[in-house]
């Protein structure tokens, strides 16, 4: 039955109201007395060296406060890297200095080599023009295997190469993977490439930085997943800012999906900035800007092969990944293609043997890290492609190869090192094809036939590790971080409750479903309870949104704050109704005595808590606020079969998605209506990376993508309507509410399932040597491929 | 944005006055040329803004059936027309509302983007271009891309179309800008048919004559079908499409559009 309220409810989300009628506040609403304009003046070659920079003419410009360059943060940090990857030898990668403002060279198209501080947006962009800067272009580093040739042009000097790492994993399994392969009944090969994106949030980044020279404290407000990762990062290891004299807000934010977790330069450059120019400094960033310096997404080349028994029974998987970093390694950027991605290798499937092997590499491109998925989508790309492809050279069903190879038995621990603790594989699967209506596709194929299209279906089955994610394991992996939660329950003296998370919501709603789950705990109005976060100074230290985290771990966190209150608030209860702690229950917001007609109200117990006439002080304090601190014991695994049917148009090559069906296992939900539309964000951003996204350099190096005139993202009319189930449930065994996380299982399934069905369209219409087309799947590149 | 004047002359007269005055830059819907000013990549001194101009809004027809439509009518206008189906149902598909409430037919002409829809219209339709100063036939007014026969602050105020028997234009979009990737216009008359292909070359807009003649011969799908596709060389060859595929697609829109000419 659905509910009203509480868990399980699809409560409308609350801060829809502020959003839709445009009264959110976001960093760019934000104007602080005095403050001035910061106008980055970025690189336009791939790769040159920086010969001089003359800002004397410039300083000389109307309302130009100063003008900053490299030599201003001489003895300030670089941006650092999160995360250490050890590479197969035993050795750290390599890991270049990322100035704020760069040193000697420029490294991609976006670089910035100085910025211009003046009163107004237009008097600094007008200095910028007048600021010379003499570059001799180099060889621009782009091709991957090409920048790993001896001799090749390096990114950067100082490193031996442009090989960041060279990972394996696992090591020990490699001989035993190569015998197996060897010695196999059949082996399917596929090499292929994930496209790289650019995450294009609705809002670009914006920073505001102020310095109070009375108290020597900065406040930055600015468009970030995780504001007390900004402060410990900016703070730490480029400003030298202690905490305590750092505070970091992040106001409404319009959408992350990665690429506002990093530390960026410039908001590190308003920081640094505010104290040289005694003035506020704010920073908003263009489109164009965002398109060359918000990290970008994917971007790997891989090799998979699959081995197989004659049932089709997988022996062994190896693959061979070259990863883009960029010019730079990005806050997270080392991790994704190796702890997120190599962990993903076994998939749904019992596979005993895998290999992963990949090559990061530097090149004179934007840093490329975390977007929506992260390494999950390349695993689950490249597993679905060939399992899909190794059903057509068997002679297997697609979905019957993968019901043979199906995981059964959990807990599951994979050849990856990580444990699976529940799931349900075949009744999401089953789920799937029925909400497809699977059955009646050779009859719709037909109808297309019939209409010289050429209809297919395609199908990709998708674990997940999310709930990211146990700090003692992710420490081990290089993590330089912990990823735990924070929460503090506030219980006010009226007993409305203000939640202070660690958690950030930029979209997912979080006001409204974090509401409910303590609403439904307590037992009282959801309406009573306020969602607070994103300020580093209201909210303890917290990890912040990404990696489907925030109810597994941070609602996690909220639980066990919310427990510790409601068993303080039973004593309470016990004191003023003179019983024993053991016989108070909380139901519907009373308390009672077990077994009695006696009760009291929640609110006389807040009360109580904060005028403490009638209180138990020799035992416990006054006041109602409890801390939680949640490291979660496993990672959560969701894990969805998902669906989609195409037509082809055949003398054009233009493919239309006419449906599309995701059957997911996210555990228990706490709201189906902020779940469903979780997961249609999810499939439009991941259709979009199969049919019309690309991020395209040009052999010099410049983003041929750089607008929307010709980055293609999915529009409505590009999407079919979604069905959506999540009914399939297998709790998670490890977390307090059984919840896995939902928020980017769409762009992870969506992308192999949307080609998989073009490839069948294509075989059905008698393209047999078509088994592959890289993304984009653009009309272009279906019409090479069926005239190839 | 650099610092510029904005002047509302009343007239076509004083419009074409105030163009004469130095780095002077006409304004119609502003739908191109607004965003070229926010890049900084174009700096008049002064704008003179034509869209209140009333002489040079509205549609009407001529003494000899042509549609004349004012220079600075919106595309939201034609498309409402619906007196040459063609034509009305190009402006219905170009950009979206906010653009067609805003462009206008002069301004798509001025500017002769080699991947604009109008182009294709005028000149599959033999229109003639009207200007504060002459009549410019359109087969010699477009000159490659972005180059017109136009003068320095020349005005179009007017478009005379010829209305043909049948017409129809087809678009295969390019995904992300979602201008023409491929657009072809046909226009069939009592006195032959015209085919003008937009999006796809080099050379900008211009007229595939062996469709023509195929056309003139038999108006019908299958006369498209019947050809070779014209040769990607000195086609378009962008992340969107290679020369080949736009040449391609020069074939099938063409047969599509001749199927759905009305
Ligand atoms: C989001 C978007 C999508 C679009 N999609 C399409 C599309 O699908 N197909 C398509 O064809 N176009 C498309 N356009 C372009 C649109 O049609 C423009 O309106 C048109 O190209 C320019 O017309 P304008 O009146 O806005 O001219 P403006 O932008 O004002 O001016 C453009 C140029 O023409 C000059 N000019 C303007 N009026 C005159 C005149 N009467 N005489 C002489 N010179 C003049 C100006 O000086 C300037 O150089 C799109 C634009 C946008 C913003």
């Amino acid at each position: 039955m659905p509910k009203d309220e509480g868990i399980g409810a699809s409560s409308k989300r609350r801060e829809d109201l502020r959003f839709l009628t445009g009264k959110g506040k976001y960093t760019d609403d934000i104007n602080l007395q005095g403050q001035a304009y910061a106008y980055f003046i970025r690189s336009d070659v791939a790769h040159g060296k920086i010969n001089s920079i003359d800002t004397s003419a410039a300083e000389k410009m109307p309302g130009v406060e100063q003008i900053f360059t490299a030599k201003d943060f001489e003895g300030v940090g670089g941006v650092p890297c999160g995360w250490q990857v050890t590479d197969r030898h035993g050795e750290p990668m390599q890991e270049p200095k990322h100035p704020v403002l760069a040193e000697g060279k420029v490294r991609h198209v976006g670089d910035p080599i100085a910025v211009v501080v003046a009163d107004s947006l237009a008097e600094a962009r007008d200095a910028a023009e007048a600021v010379e800067i003499d570059i001799t272009e180099l060889e621009p580093v782009l091709n991957m295997k090409d920048a790993l040739k001896d001799g090749a042009t390096k990114v950067h000097d100082d490193l031996t190469s442009n090989l960041c790492y060279d990972w394996g994993f696992v090591e020990e399994n490699r001989d035993a993977v190569d015998e197996a392969i060897k010695g196999a009944h059949h082996v399917t090969t596929l090499e292929l490439k994930n496209n790289r994106l650019v995450a294009n949030p609705m809002e670009p980044r914006v920073a505001v930085a102020e310095y109070d020279g009375s108290t020597d404290d900065y406040t930055l407000y600015t468009t970030s997943q995780n504001p007390h990762v900004i402060r410990l990062l900016m703070g730490a290891f480029v400003l030298g800012i202690p905490e305590h004299k750092l505070r970091v807000v992040a106001p409404d934010v319009g959408g992350g999906f990665g690429a506002k977790i990093y530390h960026y330069a410039e908001e590190a450059f308003c920081t640094f900035a505010a104290k040289q120019v005694g003035r506020p400094v704010k920073w908003t960033s263009s489109r164009s800007e965002a398109f060359m310096s918000d990290a970008h997404g994917r971007d790997h080349v891989t090799k998979i092969e699959l081995a197989m028994d004659k049932d089709g029974k997988f022996l062994a998987i190896r693959t061979d990944t070259h990863a883009n970093m960029g010019a730079y390694l990005s806050t997270f950027a080392p991790s994704i293609p190796t702890w997120l991605h190599g962990t993903l290798m076994a998939g749904n499937y019992t596979t005993p043997l895998i290999y992963v092997n990949v090559k990061a590499v530097f090149t004179n491109t934007v840093p490329v890290d975390a977007y929506r998925g992260a390494g999950r989508p390349e695993a689950t790309f490249q597993l679905e492609r060939v399992v899909d492809k190794a059903a057509r050279e068997m002679g297997i069903d697609p979905i019957e190869l993968r019901r043979r190879n199906f995981i059964t038995e959990f807990p599951y621990a994979t050849p990856v090192a990580v444990e699976y603790d529940t799931g349900d594989y075949h009744a999401t699967m089953d789920k799937l094809l029925e909400m497809s209506d699977h059955a009646g596709f050779e009859k719709r194929a037909e109808e297309s036939k019939k209409n010289g299209k050429l209809r297919g279906f395609g199908i990709a089955h998708y674990i997940e590790a999310c709930g990211i994610a146990p700090s003692n394991l992710v420490g081990q992996l290089g993590a330089r971080a912990g990823l735990y939660e924070s929460a503090t329950v506030r219980v006010n003296a009226t007993g409305s409750i203000s939640v202070m998370t660690g958690s950030h919501s930029h979209g997912q709603g979080h006001e409204t479903s974090f509401a409910q789950v303590v609403a439904d705990m307590i037992g009282v109005d959801e309406a009573q309870i306020d969602i607070v976060h994103g300020d580093t100074s209201k909210v303890p230290m917290g990890m912040g949104t990404y990696g489907s985290r925030s109810i597994a771990v941070g609602g996690s966190a909220m639980v066990r704050a919310t427990e510790k209150i409601i068993n303080k608030a039973k004593k309470i209860a016990a004191h003023l109704m003179e019983a024993s702690e053991g016989d108070i229950e909380l139901k519907d917001g009373a308390f009672t005595v077990a077994g009695t007609d006696k009760s009291v109200a929640w609110g006389d117990v807040t009360l109580a808590a904060y005028v403490p006439h009638n209180y138990p002080l020799e035992d416990i304090e006054p006041g109602l606020e409890e801390t939680a601190f949640y490291d979660p014991a496993n990672f959560t695994y969701p894990s969805g079969a998902y669906g989609c049917e195409v037509e082809v148009d055949p003398e054009t090559g233009k493919v239309t998605v006419l449906g599309f069906s995701a059957a997911d296992d996210f555990g228990n939900i706490i709201n189906p209506m902020i779940v469903e539309g979780q997961v249609h964000g999810g499939l439009a951003q991941g259709i979009g990376q199969a049919l019309v996204e690309n991020c395209a350099y040009d052999e010099n190096g410049q983003l041929l993508s750089g607008s929307y005139m010709d980055y293609t993202m999915p529009r409505a009319d590009d999407l079919p309507m979604f069905k959506v189930d999540h009914s399939s449930i297998t709790p998670c065994t490890h977390n307090p509410l059984g919840v896995k996380g939902c928020g980017e299982a769409g762009a992870i399934g969506s992308p192999p399932a949307l080609v998989s069905a073009v490839v069948d369209a294509l075989q059905r219409g008698g393209h047999t040597n078509v088994t592959h087309i890289d993304m984009p799947l653009t009309p272009d590149r279906v019409w090479a491929a069926m005239n190839s | 944005m650099y610092d510029f004047e904005i002047t509302k002359p009343g007239s076509i007269a004083d419009a074409a006055k105030a163009l004469g005055g130095d780095d002077a830059q006409a304004l119609g819907g502003g739908q191109t040329l607004i965003p070229t000013l926010k890049q900084r990549l174009a700096s008049p001194t002064t704008l003179v803004s034509l869209a209140g101009l009333s002489e040079m809004v509205g549609i009407c027809k001529d003494d000899d059936g042509r549609l004349c439509i004012g220079g600075a009518t919106t595309h939201a206008a034609v498309a409402a027309d619906g007196s040459y189906p063609g034509l009305s149902g190009l402006a219905a598909h170009i950009g979206d509302p906010a653009v067609r409430n805003r462009g206008t037919i002069g301004g798509s002409l001025a500017n002769n983007d080699p991947s604009a829809c109008y182009p294709a219209a005028a000149l599959g339709s033999g229109a003639t271009i009207v200007t504060n100063a002459r009549e410019i036939a359109a087969d010699d007014y477009f000159k490659g891309l972005f180059e017109t026969a136009l003068e320095e602050g020349e005005i179009i105020t007017e478009v005379k179309f010829p209305v043909p028997e049948k017409s129809n234009y087809q678009k295969f979009v390019q995904p992300a800008s979602r201008f023409a990737l491929v657009g072809v216009f046909v226009a069939k008359y009592a006195d032959g048919v015209r085919v003008a292909v937009t999006g796809a070359s080099e050379e900008g807009v211009h007229r595939w004559t062996a469709a023509e003649e195929a056309l003139n011969a038999n108006f019908s799908a299958d006369a498209i079908a019947g050809l070779d596709a014209p040769s990607g060389d000195g086609m378009i060859n962008d992340l969107h499409g290679s020369g080949e595929y736009r040449a391609h697609l020069v074939k099938v829109m063409t047969g599509r559009a001749v199927a759905a000419a009305a």
